[in-house]
């Protein structure tokens, strides 16, 4: 009986590269690979995509599948599955790696159910067992309170990777891999759904993700008003502007900020966190963060048992002079 | 007129996990410690109001579906107060400890059951053990089209025209229906019910199946069916402590911290 064999890595392209988290599946498919004594291959799906695959083999592939088609342009559902579906039984890896992206977090477990396997998502920490070889897929559980270790016994198995969680492996353009160009084979009419419009979030200033200083924002802040007091630090630090979910909800700022398990996930040096609780739902998407400072009238609140600095006190007294010190300390009166 | 489902989960109450329930690392269980209670999956309640949105706009029939053990019957009544005109419970030991997997199937033979449907709605993922692919794989053992992270849904003519969220903004996407359409927190809040729905739910009945009633294959269900197999629960150690600038006044702990964070080079 023919044996599963492999790891592969499905790349996303942005802007044309590949995606920050594709280098980092690279990278965490290359160990797990190297502990396997297998391979590790590339797949790159979409329309235009040849060019990349000389990237994804300069950050570890030995194989890259390429499966370049028009109606691949915009991901979709059917038609991604379809073709990761003839892939899979093609090649049958043992170990499919997924970024925990906006097309990841759908494929994965679509892919999965499709297979007849089994899939873990937003994993942050993989590993092979070496008694069984097994991949042994961690992923937080219980709103981020808890880890949970997952195996699966059936082919392939399949994990989506938290970003900015593996760090991804230098990039070496003398590296030398294979590029083995697939055919998509699609029938248009198994594409059930049609992308009508594509819109890009509208941020002002530096995106959430890449933000070196992020001040966030949680339901004490009370008002939109009130957000606007955090956008002036945030200017000053030449940050960007995050919140918990509440602030969300009652519309005073955008869903686009929202930082957290079901939301973004930030790593910036300083994250100054104002009239946060702290749950862990929230924090699962900023404990990435150098340095946490916390603003919270409430001594006993979760975010004072995560954060590095705290101030227990209202932050409608503390930050305004907050603000004022770090805009004469900047302005070099400090 | 439009056929709507609605799947729902109870959970423990989110709010409580970090005070008061107990991760075993050796046995692997989650053990409540006394008081907790159950509430509805919050991303659920979102799944919810979306259905209620499309009853509001379109002539429409809701059922609501879930799956369980010792379902708390009081947690139910909310949901039930504010719209929904049916309540079906898949309530059996068997269904128990399932993942993904051994759930899914379970909801989708119901809904098989059930016939009929325009529009399946489900949350994106429960806040128990977040795994977020139960919608998912009921669009897939059904053959249905499906559509995550919905935020605004417009129906015409059969078809659903989709706003979802996307990592850098969001897309429309269309689809014939029938469709499965999960939801995460953009799509909005569910509404409060009213005292005469409260009172109205109350005498609310409910469906209940057992496996026998809706043909699952018993070796596919909850524990015994499970695909993804818990090996390990932990906690993170938390490494570290919070250094509280004291100070007598919240103005001065702001150039406290002010100064502290300069020291520490943070500020520079």
């Amino acid at each position: 009986m023919a044996e599963y064999k492999n790891v592969i890595v499905c790349c996303e392209v942005k802007e044309g590269k590949l995606t920050p988290i594709t280098t980092e599946l690279l990278s965490c498919g290359k160990r797990l690979s190297d502990d396997l004594g297998e391979e590790l291959g590339a797949v790159l799906v979409g329309s235009n995509v040849t060019d990349f695959a000389k990237e994804a083999i300069a950050f570890g592939a030995h194989k890259v599948y390429v499966i370049d088609d028009s109606l691949l342009a915009d991901y979709q559902t059917d038609s991604y599955v379809l073709v990761m579906e003839k892939l899979a039984k093609q090649l049958m890896p043992r170990i499919i790696l997924l970024g925990q992206t906006s097309t990841g977090r759908e494929l994965a477990p679509k892919l999965a159910f499709r297979l007849g396997t089994a899939a873990a998502l937003d994993c942050v920490e993989l590993a092979i067992d070496p008694e069984s070889r097994l991949l042994l897929q961690t992923k937080p559980v219980w709103g981020g309170n808890a880890l949970g270790t997952f195996i699966c016994e059936s082919y392939p198995q399949i994990a989506t990777v938290r970003a900015k969680t593996m760090s991804p492996l230098e990039r070496d353009d003398s590296r030398q891999g294979e590029v083995i160009a697939i055919d998509a084979s699609l029938d248009s009419s198994a594409i059930r759904t049609k992308v009508l419009e594509k819109v890009p979030e509208e941020v002002r200033g530096i995106k959430l993700e890449d933000a070196k200083v992020i001040v966030s924002g949680g339901r004490g802040i009370g008002s939109a008003e009130g957000f606007k007091q955090l956008e002036e630090l945030a200017k000053i630090l030449n940050g960007a502007v995050g919140a918990s979910t509440p602030p969300c909800d009652n519309g005073w700022v955008p869903f686009g900020a929202r930082i957290g398990l079901t939301g973004k996930t930030v790593t910036p040096d300083l994250y100054i966190a104002v009239a946060i609780s702290g749950s862990s739902q929230h924090m699962s998407g900023c404990s990435g963060a150098k340095n946490i400072v916390a603003i919270n009238k409430d001594a006993n609140a979760n975010i004072f048992k995560v954060a590095h600095f705290g101030v227990v006190g209202d932050w409608k007294k503390v930050l305004p002079i907050f603000t004022e010190k770090i805009k004469e300390f900047l302005a070099g009166y400090g | 007129m439009m056929k709507i489902i609605v799947c729902i989960k109870e959970v423990i109450d989110p709010n409580l996990a970090a005070t008061s329930l107990e991760f075993d690392s050796v046995s692997n269980k989650v053990v409540p410690l006394p008081g907790v209670w159950l509430v509805i999956n919050p991303l659920d309640e979102r799944a919810l109001e979306a259905a209620l949105r499309i009853k509001d706009a379109h002539d429409g029939e809701i059922t609501v579906i879930t799956l369980g053990v010792n379902l708390d019957r009081h947690v139910l009544r909310k949901p039930m107060a504010i719209g929904p005109d049916e309540l079906i419970l898949l309530e059996d030991e068997a269904f128990a400890e399932g993942d993904s997997w051994s759930t899914a199937y379970a909801l989708a033979m119901a809904i098989k059951k059930i016939g009929n449907y325009d529009l399946i709605f489900c949350g994106r993922q429960a806040a128990d053990w977040d795994a977020g692919q139960v919608g998912l794989g009921v669009a897939e053992i059904l053959g249905l089209p499906s559509i995550t992270v919905a935020k605004k849904i417009d129906i015409t003519d059969g078809k659903a025209r989709v706003e979802r969220v996307t990592d850098d903004g969001h897309e429309v996407v269309e689809v014939t229906l029938p469709a499965l359409i999960t939801v995460g927190e953009e799509i909005g809040e569910l509404r409060s019910p009213t005292m005469a729905g409260m009172i109205a739910a109350k005498k609310k009945g409910a469906i209940i199946w057992k496996p026998a009633d809706i043909g699952v294959e018993p070796s596919q269900i909850g524990t015994t069916g499970r695909r993804l197999k818990l090996v390990k629960l932990f906690q993170p150690v938390h490494e570290g402590k919070c250094e509280i600038i004291e100070s007598e006044t919240p103005e001065e702990a702001a150039i406290s911290l002010f100064q502290r964070l300069k020291e520490a080079k943070i500020l520079k």
